[in-house]
């Protein structure tokens, strides 16, 4: 059964399409990549999904319900939370307190809500500025602090937009393993957008490919990434993962 | 995660550890303390200083009111004067035409200042004002209200209302002699109050939501911080407060009228001291009031009784004014984040 639905979906600004008659399911405890070249959409899509915009045309649905245009902290309670390419740390917290924010909305007691932030705190490994100013962290930091934040609402989907990006390749690993056990143990669907070819290729069980705000191919990330309207729009001759 | 954590920070071993007291409790306890040092004062004082502590308290309630809108929630009013005036006017209503208790009007004028700004704040929210647009809304609503009022018959249009004066004092309908030191403490209970509020309210759930909406409300909105919600409960609770300082002004000086109570000066002398204490600290509008306070004393005297060199100044007006106006401009220059921020930031450093 799928959790999210997206039918038809077009935004257009000032004239420009950014996105035409987008089509998408992911299924319950699905990973879905998101590819595409820059300005082909993918965060539009997001917007979209997460009701920062509302799209011209088309329906986003999330569990059964039409939750098109809704306003973002109706969707994000209702269980899906998309993180922000740039990052967005909410800069009088500390790293505990913005952690502690996004679970606000569960209505636990001061001291578990102190301890689910904690412990979310810990676990991107950011447990040594707990309780430093966010601002305070470096870019690194800063990324995991959009994963922790978005993880500590406890999301029943998560959207997320490039938590790769500016990572070294060492620090890419424990992501995805993080990832990779958010779903196993938690069951939590996954859509993320990405650039890192070797990332996708590991994590996606599909991969949805966009091109000038249109939907050019979806399939398995191996079906994706043979497709010769991809190799062409997209990759290039060579996967283009390098430190992107 | 556990094979890589993003390095510590250079002193992290006592940065781990989290405050002994919370920060809440501790700001209770610095206002407690300055409550109970304050309660003497108006018997230590000459009755002129202790005209000028009221004062400094009527600031503090405005200071307090427009940082809690402005300060913790970021949306910058240029027209609590709206509310001042309807406290205000609501109070001396009921007061003269049905000879309601001070207090009740109060609590009318909380209530109707409240409605007001939810209502005013809905459009601008709806409508997206942000920014210096918000902030002439504020500004636009404020003088469309004084003129409303100016014109109003039931409002006694420009000549406004007089407090009807009683023999005696009564605490019940908050009226003393002139000098008495009640006045002082009446007001010391309502600002230790406001300041109390505005401290438990930042440090609670909702306050934390208003943070974040202020340091980036789409990120607080993607993070299901119901955004409208709080910013209502924001507005309205600063409306609520400063509704209280202007139902107290009538009550000290026993007059209000258009201008007093909806002029642009209210507005401005609900912004000034915040803005030299400190935008959205808990401490800034204490700080900023004793200053403005005391200064509009300071000028006072200069304007009746100018030392020889200033003589010119005699019996003109507008000289506080004028001191506002290069305390701001030499606090933005010197001090952005006013003495209580800046003070805090070099602290922490």
């Amino acid at each position: 059964m799928s959790i999210v639905e997206v039918s038809g979906v077009g935004k257009a600004f000032r004239g420009v399409h950014a996105l035409s008659d987008v089509d998408l399911s992911v299924a319950e405890g699905e990973i879905l990549g998101v590819i595409g070249p820059n300005g082909a959409g993918k965060t539009t899509l997001f917007n979209v999904m997460s009701g920062a915009l509302s799209p011209d045309t088309g329906r986003v649905r999330l569990a059964g319900d039409d939750v098109t245009g809704r306003a973002p902290d109706r969707i994000a309670r209702a269980g899906m939370v998309r993180t922000f390419q740039l990052m967005r740390p909410f800069a009088s917290m500390t790293v505990a307190q913005n952690v502690g924010l996004a679970a606000q909305h569960h209505r636990l007691s001061a001291k578990a809500l102190r301890e689910h932030a904690l412990d979310v705190v810990e676990r991107v490994g950011l447990g040594p500025w707990a309780h430093r100013n966010a601002t305070d962290l470096p870019t690194a930091g800063l990324k995991r602090l959009e994963l922790a934040r978005a993880l500590a609402t406890r999301p029943k989907v998560l959207l997320l937009d490039e938590v790769l990006a500016g990572l070294v390749p060492a620090e890419r690993e424990p992501v995805l393993d993080l990832l990779a056990t958010l779903r196993e143990q938690e069951g939590v669907t996954l859509v993320f957008i990405e650039h890192i070819m070797a990332a996708v290729m590991r994590l996606a069980d599909r991969v949805l490919v966009l091109d000038q705000g249109r939907v050019l191919a979806v399939g398995s990330p191996l079906e994706v990434t043979s497709d010769p309207r991809v190799i062409d729009a997209y990759l290039g001759e060579e996967p283009t993962h390098a430190d992107a | 995660m556990s094979t890589i954590t993003i390095a510590a920070p250079t002193g992290s071993s006592e940065a781990v550890k989290a405050p002994p007291l919370r920060p809440q409790n501790k700001q209770l306890a610095i206002l407690a303390i300055l409550v109970l040092v304050a309660i003497p004062l108006p018997l230590i004082l000459p009755a002129a200083q202790g005209a000028v502590a009221v004062r400094i308290l009527i600031f503090l309630l405005m200071a307090v009111g427009w940082n809690i809108m402005s300060g913790f929630g970021g949306m910058f009013s240029f027209g609590h004067a709206a509310y001042f005036g309807l406290g205000a006017y609501t109070s001396a209503y009921l007061l003269v035409k049905h000879n309601v208790s001070p207090w009740i009007g109060m609590l009318a004028g909380m209530a109707v200042a409240a409605a007001v700004a939810v209502v005013i704040g809905y459009f601008s929210f709806r409508y997206k004002l942000q920014g210096a647009y918000f902030a002439l809304a504020t500004f636009a609503f404020a003088e469309m209200l004084r003129l409303i009022v100016t014109s109003s018959t039931f409002a006694n249009k420009s000549v406004g209302f007089s407090v009807p004066l009683i023999q005696d004092s009564s605490l019940w309908l908050i009226q003393f002699p002139a000098d008495s030191p009640a006045y002082f403490w009446v007001a010391l209970v309502l600002a230790g109050a406001a300041v109390a509020i505005s401290i438990v309210f930042l440090h609670s759930r909702a306050g934390r939501y208003v943070t974040a909406i202020r340091d980036d409300e789409l990120a607080a909105a993607s993070l299901g911080a119901p955004v409208l919600r709080h910013k209502l409960m924001t507005v309205a609770l600063s409306a609520a407060i400063t509704a209280v300082a202007g139902a107290f002004y009538t009550q000290y000086y026993l007059f209000v009228n258009p201008d007093l109570g909806f002029g642009s000066a209210i507005s401005i002398q609900a912004i000034v001291p915040v803005v030299i204490g400190g935008i959205g600290t808990v401490w800034g509008p204490v700080v900023g009031a004793i200053i403005i306070g005391s200064l509009t004393d300071v000028t006072a005297t200069l304007l009746r009784t100018p030392p020889e060199f200033l003589g010119f100044l005699q019996g003109r007006s507008g000289l506080d004014v004028v001191l506002y106006a290069v305390l701001v401009i030499l606090i933005v220059r010197l001090l952005p984040k006013g003495i209580v921020g800046t003070l805090a930031a070099r602290w922490r450093r």
